[in-house]
């Protein structure tokens, strides 16, 4: 337990300096910015408290508001995804999930990259259709939000797989 | 919440205390090329008189605050720049924001040590400006796609707009002083009423590499917002 809190903690810190430091200057093609802190969420321990998860998704949404003067967009998209997150886990493991077995770095890949691109999908809508915030620009909301949820799935990946510790 | 406070405020200075130097060279460059221009009025003085002037009192309309850049974002639709300088400086809200170019934005929430600045690439802007050859006057706005583009609306109809016309601020307003440079007419068509021009203008500023500020303070505003105020409340 307090493996997982120190962990936890150093994980909500890292990754929201790499988000306002790095990521978030990117702009890749003009305007494609990957949002790899989602991570946090994705990563948060599974069997846990979904209460705890849900507020400290919210932190970690206004943390990055308050960088990025975004009000309460990430907060808001933050909180989504984590409340959407047992429905996925659900209807991507199945059985596994309800038995709390799975851990996100010794499940098969396809899994993985299930689970990681339909919720990065869920909080990429809901932050550029607040960002955005005009339907007319629909069509844009979609473009901005497969090319940055590809990008952040493909960093996710990656970091997944630099950062798991191995066990045989 | 805003990013002007000693956290944000704080992690944004020291990334930019190393940041910094890579821009040195682009930076150098424009501030001789500021250098230059103002030389250039300097050695041809309009006035055939060379007045003296006193320079140990301040008695102009406008007081000029420089503040380094530590955030700058142009990728999304509400964009914000973050500088250093804040109460302690002498900067209040709604100040306009300029750099040797043209205009950038104005400023929304002030800290001690920092503030924020509402872009011109912000999808809440709305700046005055006019046509630098007839006058005829437009509001700026931006669209949220391209950060070089932004779009001068509500232009009169009769209004000689040609391709390549310069774009200044209006001096409607108390924010910005009549005159700062904006960006040149890059297309323009007629909106659906057929009565106004949607100008799009090409910035002067390159708004992705903004590396020091100039601030501009309006020493007459507060005499006249209680005019104006004064104005509208005996009708």
């Amino acid at each position: 337990m307090n493996n997982d809190f120190t962990k936890n903690s150093l994980r909500f810190v890292l990754l929201i300096l790499a988000q306002v430091l790095i990521f978030n200057h990117i702009n890749f093609l003009g305007f494609i910015n990957p949002y790899p802190y989602v991570l946090f969420i994705l990563l948060f321990p599974i069997g846990d408290n979904r209460t705890l998860l849900i507020i400290l998704s919210f932190f970690l949404g206004i943390t990055l508001d308050m960088f990025s003067n975004s009000g309460g967009m990430h907060a808001a998209a933050s909180l989504v995804m984590a409340y959407s997150r047992p429905w996925v886990l659900r209807s991507v493991f199945g059985v596994a999930y309800e038995y709390n077995t799975i851990r996100i770095t010794n499940i098969s890949f396809t899994e993985r990259f299930i689970y990681i691109i339909t919720l990065v999908l869920i909080h990429h809508f809901v932050l550029f259709l607040l960002e955005t915030f005009n339907v007319s620009d629909i069509l844009y909301i979609f473009k901005k939000t497969l090319f940055s949820g590809i990008f952040t799935l493909i960093l996710s990946l990656i970091f997944i797989t630099l950062f798991s510790a191995k066990r045989k | 919440m805003n990013s002007a406070n000693f956290l944000s405020g704080g992690i944004y200075t020291s990334l930019s205390n190393v940041s910094d130097y890579f821009d040195l060279k682009i930076h150098n460059e424009q501030l001789l090329e500021e250098n230059r221009i103002l030389r250039q009025q300097l050695f041809n003085t309009m006035d055939s008189v060379n007045v003296k002037r006193d320079t140990s009192t301040f008695d102009g309309t406008y007081q000029f605050f420089k503040a380094r850049v530590i955030n700058n974002n142009y990728a999304l639709r509400d964009n914000f720049i973050t500088l250093r300088a804040g109460k302690r400086d002498g900067i209040i809200k709604d100040l306009g924001v300029i750099t040797s170019k043209g205009i950038v934005g104005v400023i929304d929430q002030v800290s001690n040590k920092f503030s924020t600045v509402v872009s011109i690439l912000n999808s809440n802007s709305q700046i005055n400006a006019k046509l630098k050859k007839s006058g005829h006057f437009g509001i700026l706005e931006w669209d949220g796609k391209d950060p070089n583009i932004v779009k001068l609306v509500d232009v009169q109809e009769k209004a000689p707009v040609a391709k390549g016309d310069t774009i200044v601020t209006g001096g409607m307003s108390t924010i910005f002083p009549e005159g700062i440079g904006i960006g040149t007419i890059s297309s323009f068509q007629l909106d659906a009423s057929q009565n106004y021009y949607n100008i799009n203008i090409k910035l002067f500023n390159d708004m992705t590499n903004i590396g020091h500020v100039y601030i501009i303070k309006n020493l007459d505003r507060k005499e006249i917002e209680i005019l104006e105020e004064q104005t509208s409340d005996e009708q």
